[in-house]
């Protein structure tokens, strides 16, 4: 059995954040992550970030992913890629698996932390219609994915289902990478993200059919065509109102969902919070959950994007080093502040305003217990 | 400034009616005089690298950073080292005083083919629709633009503030 | 089909070419990318057949979550090939309906 100070779970940018701050206290810290690559979804983000200089503004994610996880290792953080944690017990025995990837027998580790946070992201939504399992329908992170970072093409003509970022910067990433993009098409009858991303595809050609969705995929080994429907405003179907676009790939942005199965295995409290992806572990300011040393941070504790993230990831790892007993109680009241006060920033403005009541809602539905 | 964003969320794209009366569009006049910086971003999001890249000062947004930025056109000379460090692609230069008839448009370019100075292309607006051809005058791509290039071109004046782009060409892969 | 020149990511470097089989056909990959890259580089996008209705199913999460992609690897059922990394001689099979015919 290995101990530790603070295990993080989870390599992208919420996990690493924590590590770094946690490690910066004095902490013994442990990263582990499931995939052989750190980074989490910032591996797959060539796209350039917004918010200011202090949140990486204006670099692109996939440097960010890299400079943080160097940050990590310089500071002394130990990281165990292609690792699995597979059980967590008492807030803090933690069971891993090692080796999964490689299709042998993976070794099993037992790991006894102090304190844990749980940095595990977010998962795909996905939306059915006929044919919606024929290869060629994926979701629209699996296509970025393959694109970015296997480099393969997992088609080469589009239709893009949702309108919110994701779906927009795929849908750009899609044509980066020399695939034609057919359309963009969303139930809801305005677009969802940035007007900076939907402008970008607009120049690039790309229309978008706002009040539509997909009613079936046709194909027999794959998808060959795709039909769209246009719907009222209940998002029901309207009759004889289909069009029809040949392309070999669906991808469909309809959201992230917090990816909270060791929350639940640990035994915290889950708030059920649309806006914020689902059901989210309830946490407090330091963003420890409703089990006394285990922190949540990144899109497990509410879907934003990826500076959230970081400024959670920090604040988790202070609250998990105090928790450990390290640190300094004054210093890590000042970083905290500090943390709070740019994530603060972060959730201003039309998209950040309904984020930040979200999150209001998630530290009082803890605090009343 | 009350958000503005309701054409585009729409349409996908900002008219020019509504960008045009925005804090970060330059005057007719200063555009007559000379190169200088377009900012279409009307949509209040938290982001400010505008505001550090201007080595002139040009851009503020201040705080919060959701307030959007407000050109100053007198003090921009249309360097244009805004145009690569905009995330959001949402800034370009222009120049109308370029001479009687002519214009340049410099703007921002994600894609391969990188075109060469001396091509022919065909320009897009801000829908996509081809508008007209021009030539272009340069591809600026250095390091510092961390694959951002910019592309600038000569055009006719009456294309200046419509062209924002290349049309999409054939694809790379074939 | 492999993205050789990106705007964004610049060309794709070299690596070390592994050999693997699909359904008895050799195939070329590259060291280190997950099968489902190597088969969908070379156009193979169906990974598996439905036991009710004998459906062909493919990459879908991306993430080894929804088992679309799962295939038989060196005799082993069920092996999610969207995490899975190549290795040199892999052996892969498209996964039958259990039963084992396939329905192709």
């Amino acid at each position: 059995m290995r101990s530790v100070d603070v295990a993080v779970i989870g390599a992208g940018p919420a996990g690493l954040s924590a590590a770094i701050s946690a490690r910066r206290q004095g902490a013994d810290v442990l990263v582990i992550e499931q995939n052989p690559k750190p980074g989490g979804q910032l591996i797959k983000q060539i796209h350039k970030f917004f918010g200011s200089k202090e949140h990486g503004a204006g670099i692109r994610g996939i440097r960010l992913g890299e400079s943080l996880y160097q940050e990590a290792l310089c500071t002394g953080v130990r990281v165990w890629l292609d690792a699995s944690v597979f059980g967590i017990f008492d807030a803090s025995v933690l069971l891993v698996a090692r080796g999964l990837l490689e299709n042998k027998s993976a070794s099993k580790y037992k790991v006894h932390a102090k304190s844990i946070v749980l940095a595990t992201g977010a998962s795909e939504n996905s939306v059915s219609f006929a044919g919606w399992t024929l290869p060629g329908v994926m979701g629209a992170g699996a296509a970025q994915t393959m694109i970015n970072v296997e480099r393969v093409l997992p088609g080469k003509k589009t239709l893009i289902l949702g309108s919110g970022n994701v779906g927009l910067i795929v849908g750009y990433q899609m044509l980066q990478a020399g695939a034609d993009v057919v359309a963009v098409c969303d139930a809801q009858r305005k677009i969802g993200g940035y007007a900076v991303h939907a402008a970008k595809l607009s120049r690039a050609g790309v229309p978008f059919r706002l009040g539509f969705t997909v009613s079936r995929a046709l194909g027999h080994a794959g998808v060959s065509a795709a039909e769209i429907t246009k719907v009222d405003e209940r998002w029901k179907p309207i009759p004889d109102s289909t069009e029809q676009f040949d392309v070999d790939t669906i991808c469909i942005a309809a959201g992230l969902k917090p990816y909270a199965k060791l929350a639940l295995m640990a035994g915290c409290r889950m708030v059920y919070s649309g806006i914020l992806g689902g059901w989210v572990p309830a946490h407090d300011r330091c963003m420890m959950s409703s089990v006394p040393g285990v922190f949540v941070a990144g899109d497990l504790a509410g879907v934003e994007e990826a500076s959230c993230a970081m400024e959670e990831g920090t604040l988790a790892g202070l609250g998990s080093a105090r928790f450990a007993g390290l640190g300094e109680p004054g210093e890590i009241a000042e970083l905290s502040h500090r943390a709070e006060k740019r994530l603060r920033e972060l959730r201003m403005g039309r998209f950040g305003d309904h984020r930040q009541h979200a999150k209001n809602l998630i530290v009082e539905a803890l605090s009343r217990g | 400034m009350a958000d503005s964003a309701n054409s585009v969320e729409t349409l996908g794209y900002h008219t020019l009616q509504e960008l045009g009366c925005a804090s970060g569009f330059p005057s007719a006049v200063r555009l007559e005089q000379g190169a200088c910086a377009v900012i279409e971003c009307i949509q209040e999001i938290p982001c400010n690298p505008c505001e550090t890249a201007c080595p002139n000062n040009a851009i503020k947004i201040g705080n919060p950073i959701t307030n959007l930025p407000v050109l100053d056109a007198d003090r921009c000379t249309g360097c244009g080292v805004c145009i690569a460090q905009c995330p959001g692609l949402a800034i370009f230069v222009v120049d109308m005083g370029y001479s009687a008839r002519a214009a340049t448009v410099a703007f921002p370019h994600e894609f391969l083919p990188l075109p060469n100075a001396g091509d022919r292309v065909a320009v897009v607006d801000r829908t996509g629709a081809v508008i007209g051809d021009a030539e272009v005058l340069g591809v600026h791509n250095p390091p510092a633009n961390d694959s951002t290039a910019v592309v600038r071109v000569l055009l006719d004046k009456r294309l200046a503030q419509h062209a924002r782009g290349l049309a999409r060409g054939e694809s790379t892969l074939g | 089909m492999r993205v050789l020149k990106h705007p964004v990511l610049g060309d794709l470097l070299d690596a070390a070419k592994v050999r693997i089989s699909v359904d008895g056909i050799q195939i070329e990959a590259r060291e280190g990318e997950s099968i489902q890259a190597a088969l969908l580089a070379s156009g193979i996008r169906i990974s598996r057949y439905t036991d009710k209705r004998r459906e062909p199913r493919g990459l879908f999460c991306a993430i080894g979550q929804c088992t679309d992609c799962v295939m038989v690897v060196d005799g082993t059922p069920n092996v999610r090939t969207c995490v899975t990394r190549v290795r040199d001689g892999m052996v892969i099979e498209t996964q039958a309906p259990a039963g084992g015919d396939h329905a192709k």
